[in-house]
């Protein structure tokens, strides 16, 4: 019986007016937003972390000032990390090393044009290989730096794909010129050209080994981040305290009063998660206002439709129809109507998704695995049959209760 | 010829209750009893059916005659147990459809009696097949016999080249077939046809008064209302004649539709709106129309 309502409403369906067809746009858009969403869901989570630098390595990071300042890490800070603070925190017991990063900005010059950015310090030794391995970083071209490249420089991705404003790709073997303290410029070769890492840092900065870049840009003592590995994972959380204290003694602040930030991957995980959660707390907002908006639509188009066929009604119930019959066939078709708009609605955002987790791939290039999620679609469309279900209900009723003998006068 | 005279009697006299056991109708499937419909327009009210008693028996072929504005469309609403009387009893098949629900009686009505409408009223955007289905489907027959008893009913009324069509690809008297094979879809006893060549040439017409006549002859009891005495005389056995709400004469084919001394006696005794003008130009038509019939009854033979 059931399965004759669903044969009986598509036939109706199908001769239904485009008219019909407009007023689930809702519910297509609705959807489709939702599904592409979440199909995007590892895309995006890809592209954030990306853009934040967060390693799935077990790394802390230190840095002055928090999160909050603007700027990359340790520009603009009233009072920097220094070479000290590097040396207490190797000394915690939970600590296995730390690296001194310093991230200072300069001028850049090539093809007779500038352009301002960052550069960031390699650590020499067994840390340059950690340091390699926390960053992810491997050589496109050329090769990654060695202990004893004095004038040497590898460079971000951007600078080989020729957009950070240089209107010409470097390659491995060309000439740069850096600018550093008090206006002195020096040149530099480049010895190779890191992967592409989808963020908008590390592909536009320029890896420098840790003293010729002081020679350089003589920072001093200063330290812009400190990168601490941890003993284990477990020990990550009791790191995080001991370091926290020990800087907190070292700087002199009180609790809760910090003006220095110590993070792990999970904060940072969680950051790029807060932002995520709200971007799609709004896509998901604005899906729910269509879904509502496509409701609207189906209950219009029904009611339309029960006066339309009013004579239908009249003869179904003359042969026999009882007003459940009637009832069931208009809600049911009212479903299928929900249903069909979300089933072109899920096809859409599935290839939403598949596009755009591509297309966030290539521009991070890295392969981000796609998931569609099936549970998800599934209970998209059984949600879009019941959203048009129920917004059939009213319809549906109302043809019920329609007397035969007027029903048929049409 | 007795019992018709009580009844009338009955009717006029208003001693309907005590007329009612004594009224024969063997194998009775529908019966109206002092039934009356009213209409509250505003203010007035319209008495549509204003008391009428009309007993079908199984295997009938009975008309309801009448002019345009007689009531006979709401007696069929009536008789098809499509509508609820404003007064009186309507027995369909023993039971009292007052007592049912409304879902109770469309299942019974889908299962004893087949609609024949005027103008076809099939579903256009079901095929001609499945369209005979549907009655079927309301009575919970399951789809394969359902497939099997359409293919049957429609090759039965010549359409079987024709199933998988739409409405609106065959003609009025294939429409009319299909309406015919849809009304015999649940097998009912009861075959209600309104009108049903009024919108059909003659000779189309005369085809779906043939399926008619046999399935009559196949048992099934017929109710056919039309504004056409000719076609009534043609074809019924027994012919209700109305005129404003009202019974206003029963005739018979076997008695050449002639109406009984004592009912005309009746009629001039008790009349029936009082107005003298409707008597005359009724009587007038009366003639005409038992000159008709007979023609048509000679022409039939």
């Amino acid at each position: 019986m059931l399965g004759d309502y669903f044969a009986l409403s598509f036939k109706n369906l199908k001769h239904r007016g485009i008219r019909s067809w407009l007023t689930l746009l809702g519910i297509f858009i609705g959807i489709a937003a939702v599904v592409a969403l979440i199909t995007l869901g590892n895309g995006l989570q890809a592209a954030v972390s990306a853009q934040f630098g967060v390693s799935s390595t077990e790394v802390i990071t230190v840095q002055a000032g928090g999160l909050n300042s603007y700027g990359p890490p340790g520009s603009g800070v009233v009072n920097p990390l220094t070479v000290g603070d590097v040396e207490a925190i190797d000394k915690l017991s939970t600590v296995v090393r730390t690296i001194r990063r310093n991230l200072p900005s300069g001028r850049l010059e090539f093809n007779d044009r500038a352009v301002f950015g960052s550069a960031m310090s390699v650590p020499s030794g067994e840390d340059r290989d950690y340091s390699y391995e926390v960053l992810e970083l491997e050589a496109e071209f050329g090769r990654l730096l060695k202990d004893g490249d004095r004038n040497r420089v590898m460079l971000g991705y951007n600078f080989y794909a020729d957009s950070v404003g240089l209107e010409k790709s470097i390659k491995v073997g060309d000439k740069i010129s850096l600018q550093g303290e008090a206006l002195t410029v020096r040149d530099y070769e480049v010895i190779g050209i890191s992967k592409k890492k989808g963020s908008l840092v590390f592909d536009n900065i320029v890896y420098m080994n840790e003293d010729p870049l002081e020679d350089l840009m003589g920072y001093g003592d200063d330290v812009d981040l400190i990168a601490v590995q941890v003993k284990s994972k477990d020990l990550m959380d009791k790191a995080k305290e001991d370091i926290e204290k020990l800087m907190r003694k070292r700087r002199g602040v009180k609790e809760g009063e910090e003006d220095f930030d110590v993070s792990t991957p999970q904060a940072m995980m969680a950051t790029v998660n807060t932002v995520l959660g709200g971007v799609q707390a709004f896509i998901i907002i604005i899906a729910s206002l269509s879904i509502i908006v496509g409701a609207i639509g189906i209950v219009n188009t029904m009611t339309t439709s029960v006066l339309e066929r009013r004579k239908e009604i009249g003869i179904m119930k003359a042969i026999g129809a009882t007003n459940q019959h009637v009832f069931m066939q208009f809600m049911i078709e009212s479903g299928l109507m929900g249903l069909i708009g979300g089933a072109v609605g899920a096809t859409i955002g599935m290839l939403i998704g598949i596009v755009g987790t591509a297309g966030i791939g290539s521009f991070i290039g890295s392969d981000i695995p796609l998931t569609i999620n099936w549970i998800l679609v599934f209970f998209s469309l059984v949600g879009s049959f019941i959203v048009g279900a129920v917004a059939g209900i009213a319809p549906a009723m109302q043809a019920a209760k329609q007397n035969p003998v007027d029903a048929l006068r049409g | 010829m007795g019992d018709k005279k009580e009844r009338k009697k009955s009717s006029i006299g208003g001693k309907k209750n005590k007329a009612l056991g004594k009224i024969k109708c063997d194998k009775e499937i529908i019966r109206l009893t002092g039934v009356s419909k009213i209409y509250h327009m505003g203010d007035t009210t319209v008495r549509a059916v204003d008391g009428i008693d009309v007993c079908i028996s199984e295997g009938d072929f009975v008309a309801i005659m009448g002019p345009s504005g007689s009531g006979k469309s709401t007696s069929m609403n009536l008789v098809g147990s499509l509508d609820m009387p404003s007064m009186g009893k309507i027995l369909l098949d023993g039971e009292d459809i007052s007592t049912l629900t409304e879902s109770d009686l469309a299942q019974i009505r889908g299962k004893k009696i087949g609609f024949i409408f005027q103008n076809f009223n099939l579903i256009p955007n079901l095929t001609v097949k499945e369209n005979v289905m549907l009655p079927m489907m309301f009575q919970g027959t399951d789809i394969y016999e359902r497939a099997v008893t359409a293919e049957d009913l429609l090759r039965k009324v010549d359409l079987g080249d024709r199933m998988d069509h739409y409405p609106n690809q065959i003609s009025g008297g294939q429409m009319q077939r299909v309406a015919i094979a849809r009304a015999l879809a649940n097998d009912p006893e009861v075959i209600l046809a309104d009108e049903p060549t009024g919108n059909l040439d003659t000779k189309t017409g005369e085809k779906v008064m043939e399926f008619l006549q046999q399935l009559n002859k196949e048992g099934k009891t017929i109710i056919m209302v039309t504004h056409e005495p000719e076609l009534a005389e043609a074809y019924a056995e027994k012919v209700y004649w109305l005129r404003d709400g009202k019974v206003e004469k029963t005739t018979h084919k076997k008695n050449g539709f002639k109406v009984e001394a004592e009912e005309r006696a009746l009629h001039r005794k008790h009349g029936w709106n009082g107005k003298k003008g409707n008597r005359k130009s009724r009587k007038g038509l009366d003639k005409k129309k038992l000159v008709k019939g007979k023609q048509a009854k000679k022409g039939g033979k």
